[in-house]
Parts: C-alpha cells; structure tokens; sequence
C-alpha cells in the first residue's frame, strides 16, 4: 500500500514517457529516411558536383542517414584519386 | 453532386480499421445517409465478417472490375439499415488483381450513387494500400495509443501527404483510461502531440466490440457502451456537427480518492 503511495507522488519512470520519448526520436529518423531511389539518385548528383572540383574513385561514394544520439546526420563518404585540380574552377 | 470517398487506414494492422469502417457505415446511414462500403483488402476480407454480411456475397469487387459483374449485382444491400451496402473483396484472389486507376474509377461510379463511399484499407504501404487509396479524397487515419501503431501512423500521414490526400484525420482507437491514468499508457494528447494530425475521435477499448463481431453486429446499431457513443459522435463529427470529447475517465473508488487528496484530474 506504501509502495502505491510512493508511485502516486513520485509520478516518475512511467512508461508512457518512456514511449513518448523513444516514439520522439524514432519519428525524426523515420521522417528523414529517403526511399533507396532518392537516395541513389542524391548520390549520383553528390558525385557529379564534387567530381568538378575532385577526382573522385568512381566504385567508393558512400551516403548514409546516421543516427548518433539525438541527431541525424547525412554522412557522404567519397574517396578521391587525387586533389589536384581543386584550383581549376574559376572564383 | 457527388458523395465523399473516404478511406480508413492504419499502416499497422489489427488496429480497428474495419471495426471503424463498419460502425461508421452504419452509423451514417442511421442518420439517414447513403453509404457503400468497399473492403479493399483483397484477399483477406472482413468487413463482410465484421458486418455479419458474408453469407450474403455473391460477386466482388474483382469480379466487378474484371467486368465478369455488375456493381449493382456485387453490392450487398443491409438489411437492417436503410441505405448502407457492401461491396466485398475477394478472398481467392491477390492485392494487384486490382489496378489504382480501375479503384479511382470504381470509387468515382460509386461517389455518384452515395453520399458516403467509405473503403477498408488493408494494413501496410504496397499494392493494397495504394489501390485503397487510388480513390479516395480523405482519409482518417486509425490508431492505438502504442509505439508501434503510432509510428506507423506516422509514416502513413506522409504516404498520403504524398499521394496528395491532405489533411487526414485521426482516430484513436483502444484506449484505456485506466492504465492512461496510471502512466502505463500514452494519452491523448501525446498522440495528437506526436502524429499532429486533427482529431476526429477516440474510442475506448471495450468488450463490446468484440461481442458486437462475433454477433456481426456493428456496435452503433444498437449499443450502448462508452465505445458505441464514442462511433456515434465521430459520425456526427464527420456531418460536420461539433461534438464535444467523451470523457472516458470512469468514477471508481481510486479516482474518487485522488479527487478527493486533490491529485486527481
């Protein structure tokens, strides 16, 4: 009877907070999650801006949605032959 | 002038999609309205169940759009209600039987004839779930206040967004004040916080739904539990009528008690 008392007061480690709060975070992934094509074709536009400036490997680029903690970021990974050139587009 | 096409979906299953539809129908056509219901989950249907109509089918809505039937044939009129018709799905059959454009024009031969043409979504985002929505130029949104359901909720809201069938509306479905009030669930308010989509009822969790279905009667013909008002006022709602939310706190001896220290809502 105590112990209902305790948790009446208390009002903490509810589950439902917990829910919400994981529900929360999924949806801002879910939300920023591109379909495989997007993606795909996100990629090839990626590659052929950076390609004017970089050398690029042509079988590398990466481009991922990471998760790290509360945040999501784009992550492009793209391995590059060589930096020469960077100096060849005209500013 | 034409009736509303509306779909009822989820993205998650087993949450009160076809409940919904059924009660809807006929709450509507209580009221006086013309109503076809169209169960779209090909392949496992159950609004003939639900509605306590399947020993009346005959044709169905593959047959129908296959041209082996006509759709005056295929609708199952209710008996009881004056008005409210089904059209079933087919049980033998696959999910891409049926095309989106033979749904859109379907739900536009239908739209002519009722005031209300209301289509059972099957779970999920692929071919069943389009054909559902091919037609249809709103959509509530059913869901139960838990992770899963509402999450899927979420992604539906966007699919839809993106087959242009703005402004969705929500129901949430199986609520249980009890474990709400002791933290266990979420309640409304966090759903509608979530999912921001506009509330168009709740319904509570009740065992007279399921007896309503093994009767294959639809709870608002003749209910009187909390849940059949609850389908009641959300009928009214979609007339337009502003109704306003149940209270579905129950008076038992804790809430008293808590009233009474002056924790209680």
């Amino acid at each position: 009877m105590l112990d209902f008392f305790v948790r009446l007061f208390r009002g903490e480690d509810q589950s439902k907070q917990v829910a919400k709060e994981r529900l929360r975070l999924v949806l801002v992934q879910d939300r920023m999650s591109l379909s495989a094509q997007a993606l795909d074709a996100m990629k090839e536009e990626l590659i052929a801006v950076i390609s004017k400036y970089l050398e690029i490997e042509e079988s590398g680029p990466e481009v991922v949605l990471e998760r790290d903690g509360e945040s999501v970021a784009l992550v492009a990974t793209i391995p590059v032959k060589r930096a020469a050139g960077v100096a060849r587009a005209s500013r | 002038m034409a009736g509303r096409v509306i779909v009822i979906t989820s993205g998650k299953g087993g949450v009160g999609k076809t409940t919904t539809t059924a009660n809807l129908g006929a709450g509507l056509a209580s009221l006086g309205r013309r109503v076809c219901l169209v169960d779209a989950d090909i392949g496992l249907r159950n609004l003939d169940v639900v509605m306590g109509l399947e020993n009346r089918i005959v044709y169905d809505l593959v047959e129908v759009v296959e041209g082996h039937a006509r759709l005056r044939n295929a609708l199952i009129k209710d008996k009881r209600l004056d008005g409210l018709y089904l059209l079933p799905a087919a049980q033998t059959r696959e999910k891409d039987a049926v095309t989106p454009e033979q749904m859109r024009a379907l739900c536009q031969q239908l739209a002519e004839e009722f005031d209300y043409v209301l289509i059972d979504s099957p779970a999920g985002i692929e071919h069943g779930f389009r054909n559902a929505i091919a037609g249809a130029q709103e959509a509530i949104i059913v869901t139960t206040p838990e992770v899963a359901a509402v999450r899927d909720a979420d992604r539906i809201t966007g699919l839809l967004e993106a087959h242009e069938i703005s402004n969705p509306r929500l129901i949430i479905n199986r609520l249980r004040p009890q474990m709400v009030r002791r933290g266990d669930m979420m309640d409304i308010e966090d759903v509608i916080e979530i999912l921001a989509i506009e509330l168009l009822g709740v319904v509570p969790d009740d065992e007279s739904i399921i007896v309503a279905t093994n009767r294959g009667e639809p709870l608002v013909m003749s209910g009187t539990s909390k849940a059949a008002q609850a389908y009641r006022n959300i009928v009214k709602r979609l007339e337009g009528e502003e109704v306003p939310f149940m209270s579905l706190e129950q008076d038992g001896f804790m809430s008293r008690l808590r009233k009474l220290m002056g924790i209680g809502r």
